[in-house]
């Protein structure tokens, strides 16, 4: 295996992690201290927030994870992309805006907003942790597995790496400009893997372009129900999208309900853009890298190629820019899922307030998953992504669908739906990680994909035990619905005429 | 194994948590009263204990809700047949048998609701299998007004019961009472956050004017522009509708009220704004930085200084916005300000200051008041956080 040259790779990770630094804790001075208001005041336009969103949420799974499966099991892994996109369709059509205007910076805070219930509050922040945390443990794991690949450093050194640069930025506070951190890792993720790419399909053309066959693909196919999982995939990705709780803190940032729906519809031509480019590494990866497909860690498959199909100080230089963009997507969705939880736990776990907390909720946050990520054995990134999705597709999907679509929903109703929705997947999931079913068989195929399941019972756990306690409508549901459903135009309209004079 | 099967793993999980809710209610009841002591002290444990009961509905004031939750536990507490509660104008509530007896009621009471005294009469029933042949009735009065009246029914008349019907009246007039009380002081406070809510002074008013003024002959266009920033300002600071506003709302106003500071301090007043974009949707109390500044811009310019430099920063700190004001101007004695934050400050500065504490300490509580680090001549800065969230608050 022709490794790439090492000092170009650790430079790069170095100029990322150093990049990402210094944009998030001086950014902000250098773009708005300023005399002028007008410049000072500036909102965060949809666009700018739409990149951001993006930059946050395009993950290790994205970078590496898609190229992967579709190496090795083929073209019916492009729903992976597709769902990833696809769920922010369903999140602008049923939340976007009525989540802003609820004022909710936070799943929690939404959840007791609309059901005025403490009790309801707690119990979101406990899935929003455990969500957090399983989407975070195949971060780690992916910059382990990265680092190995590019430097040959042992496995565990990534996953450290990565969660000491996040811990220390977060709770140092140097992500204060956290929209602009997050635009540039979405434009460098973005570059990372699009100008590898044209070279690669340059040199596959020079190559006399050979044809990449997934003929055998049913030899090596993962499932033994693929279209049972198939579902299941398209079921979390679809409605996991929108409770994921980094996605969820961004939405804040718009202006208003109008803005939070263009900034969605931005970001589904972000998102949808970029992963236009996986696929290509997994085709080609089929070619060049074909001994993946047989055991060795197909996550890989980006990493290698443009030291393989290039070679040379080319190769070297590309390798070293994928390197990086990987390094941005661990960096960037690791420090924003550790912002969520860490804030979700001081507000709600830990007795008091105050900065320290902050600090010492961060080391929580980001120390758990990383224990983690060196004990639980590996699972392929996109599916350890999948299975967090699960969680929050079965959780909070029927919260927010039906928090602000049904008035009659009650705190049991969201109780019940919470625990036997969120939690049923989260013990499904809980025992797929273990390994306690092997994969033939429908119990690991349920296990493993529960989302099909587990979504509908969360929905009808909430609206049957909602319609059972009819007296528990919170008094306030009028108000709130008054508040998600009615643009702020007239306020804002007011504002901004004074502001246009 | 099938899809039964984990149907079947799925109800019995429902099984355990419905099992497990159940042991929770069962083991936080508390010991009952007649767990110890004598019986005679058992049966004041029990009286205790009813009455507790019955205290919280009560303490909501005297309504058809609040009389059907007491009723039930001051029938108990009486050991009568019936009892009922009314107002001055119909019956709120009738516990116990006899039913029929509460259209003729309120009959009978018309006197006790005229002069407030205790009376008993004979229920004068013509149904002779009815138990409810006497009753006695006592005035429920608060601050020497009659709200309504306790009636209650016995067989036949008995000292017993009218001296008890006596004392359970007293007792629940003590409960109205409080609850008078907690209505008056929500008032109270309610009345103090509008009181609360920070006015512009005239002095700025009339500065602003005077210098808009100086400005008309050698600069039209100059004090145009002024007059308009004025008649925003003046517009956002005067709105009545509404307890809250947005940072850039808030912001905006402080930037119109810096344009009419500068146009009569010119070069001497500098200012630098550092606002992170992600923090101007926040919603806060209104009217709660201006005063603020306003005060900056104050000890900015105060004394000898010849020019001042003024930095507003408003910062992501995860689920909290921090907002720091800062300037270099005379600053203050920090035993000084710490009398001002007591409300012992006499006179009328650090007024400002000392509403907005109060102010923001009512919204999100004690840990959200201002922080304040000064000294003399050492300028000022004043520090102040904001949840991003918190139930209630909502910027209009």
């Amino acid at each position: 295996m022709s490794a790439p040259d090492h000092m170009a790779s650790w430079v790069a990770v170095a100029l990322v992690v150093l990049a990402t630094v210094l944009v998030g804790g001086f950014g902000l001075r250098i773009s708005r201290t300023t005399s002028d208001f007008y410049v000072a005041s500036r909102t965060v336009r949809p666009r700018l927030n739409a990149a951001a969103i993006s930059g946050e949420y395009l993950s290790a799974a994205s970078f590496l994870g898609v190229a992967g499966l579709v190496l090795v099991h083929g073209p019916d892994m492009l729903w992976y992309p597709v769902g990833y996109t696809a769920g922010y369709l369903v999140l602008l059509v049923f939340v976007a805006a009525p989540l802003r205007r609820s004022g909710a910076y936070t799943l929690p805070d939404f959840a007791e907003g609309r059901l005025e219930s403490r009790q309801v509050r707690r119990l979101v922040s406990a899935l929003v942790v455990g969500a957090g945390w399983l989407y975070l443990v195949p971060q780690l794991q992916g910059a382990g597995l990265t680092l190995k690949i590019l430097t040959g450093a042992p496995g565990w050194l990534g996953d450290v790496l990565v969660a000491t640069v996040v811990a220390a930025a977060v709770a140092a506070g140097g992500m204060r400009s956290i929209t602009f951190v997050q635009v540039f890792q979405y434009w460098l993720k973005l570059t990372a893997l699009l100008v590898p790419a044209l070279f690669l399909v340059l040199a596959w053309q020079g190559d006399g372009r050979p044809r990449v066959s997934f003929d055998d693909q049913l030899a090596v196919f993962r499932a033994d129900h693929p279209l049972y999982a198939t579902y299941g995939l398209i079921v979390a990705t679809f409605l996991g999208t929108m409770g994921l709780p980094h996605v969820v803190v961004r939405f804040y940032t718009s202006p208003n309900g109008r803005d939070a729906r263009r900034t969605t519809v931005a970001v589904l031509a972000l998102v949808g853009l970029f992963y236009l480019l996986p696929p290509i590494y997994g085709a080609l990866g089929r070619l060049y890298t074909p001994e993946l497909r047989y055991g060795g860690d197909a996550d890989a498959a980006v990493l290698l190629l443009p030291a393989r199909v290039i070679g040379g100080l080319g190769g070297d230089f590309l390798g070293a820019l994928i390197a990086g963009g990987a390094f941005a997507a661990f960096l960037s969705t690791a420090s924003g899922l550790t912002m969520a939880v860490a804030g979700v736990i001081t507000q709600d776990v830990l007795p008091a307030r105050g900065v320290r907390h902050f600090r010492l909720a961060t080391v929580l946050a980001i120390a758990v998953p990383l224990v983690g990520s060196l004990l639980v054995s590996r699972v392929p990134v996109a599916d350890a992504v999948g299975m967090a999705f699960a969680v929050s597709a079965s959780s909070f999907c029927p919260l927010l669908v039906l928090g602000i679509w049904w008035r009659r929903l009650t705190p049991p109703g969201a109780v019940a739906g919470l625990l036997l929705g969120g939690g049923s997947a989260l013990l499904a999931v809980a025992i797929t990680v273990s390994g306690a079913v092997r994969p033939p068989g429908w119990p690991h195929a349920l296990l493993a994909w529960p989302a099909v399941w587990s979504v509908p019972v969360g929905f009808l756990a909430m609206i049957l035990v909602s319609l059972a306690t009819p007296g528990r409508i919170p008094p306030g549901t009028n108000a709130a619905m008054t508040r998600f459903h009615l643009p702020e135009a007239l306020s804002s309209a007011r504002a901004a005429a004074g502001r246009e004079r | 194994m099938t899809g039964a099967a984990v149907a079947v793993v799925v109800v019995l999980a429902a099984l355990l948590l419905g099992a497990g809710c159940l042991l929770g209610r069962r083991t936080v009841r508390p010991v009952r009263p007649s767990d110890v002591g004598t019986p005679v002290e058992h049966a004041t444990f029990e009286t205790l204990h009813t009455a507790s009961l019955a205290a919280p509905p009560l303490r909501a004031g005297l309504t058809e809700e609040s009389a059907r939750r007491a009723a039930r536990r001051l029938r108990s507490l009486l050991g009568t047949d019936a009892l009922c509660l009314t107002d001055r104008e119909r019956v709120l509530v009738w516990d116990g048998a006899g039913h029929h007896h509460g259209k003729d009621v309120m009959e009978h009471l018309k006197v006790l609701l005229g002069n407030g005294r205790d009376t008993a009469f004979d229920s004068g029933c013509g149904d002779l299998d009815c138990p409810l042949r006497w009753a006695v009735a006592v005035p429920l009065t608060v601050e020497n007004r009659v709200l309504g009246a306790l009636v209650a029914y016995a067989p036949r008349e008995s000292a017993v019961l009218a001296r008890a019907a006596g004392e359970v009246a007293r007792w629940v007039c003590v409960q109205l009472e409080l609850a008078e009380l907690d209505r008056s002081r929500t008032q109270l406070i309610e009345a103090e956050i509008k009181a609360l809510r920070a006015q512009i002074s005239p002095h700025f008013i009339f500065n602003s004017l005077a210098a808009i003024a100086s400005f008309v002959r050698t600069d039209p266009e100059q004090a145009r522009e002024l007059l308009l920033e004025f008649a925003d300002f003046t517009r956002y600071s005067f709105r009545r509708h509404g307890e809250f506003t947005t940072l850039a709302d808030e912001l905006h106003s402080i930037d119109q009220y810096l344009a009419l500071v500068r146009a009569r301090f010119g070069e001497r007043l500098a200012v630098t704004l550092q606002v992170a974009p992600e923090v101007l949707p926040v919603a806060l109390p209104f009217l709660c930085l201006q005063p603020l500044v306003e005060n900056a811009v104050k000890h900015g310019l105060e004394g000898a200084v010849t020019r001042s430099r003024i930095t507003i920063s408003a910062l992501d700190a995860g689920s909290e916005a921090e907002v720091v004001i800062e300037d270099d101007g005379t600053g203050m004695d920090p035993e000084r300000l710490r009398q001002i934050l007591r409300g012992e400050g006499g006179t009328s500065t650090g007024i400002g200051l000392l509403n907005v504490d109060e102010r923001l300490r009512q919204v999100y509580g004690d840990d959200y008041g201002l922080v304040i680090e000064t000294g003399v001549g050492a300028g000022m800065k004043i520090t102040l956080r904001l949840p991003k969230y918190r139930a209630g608050v909502h910027g209009s």
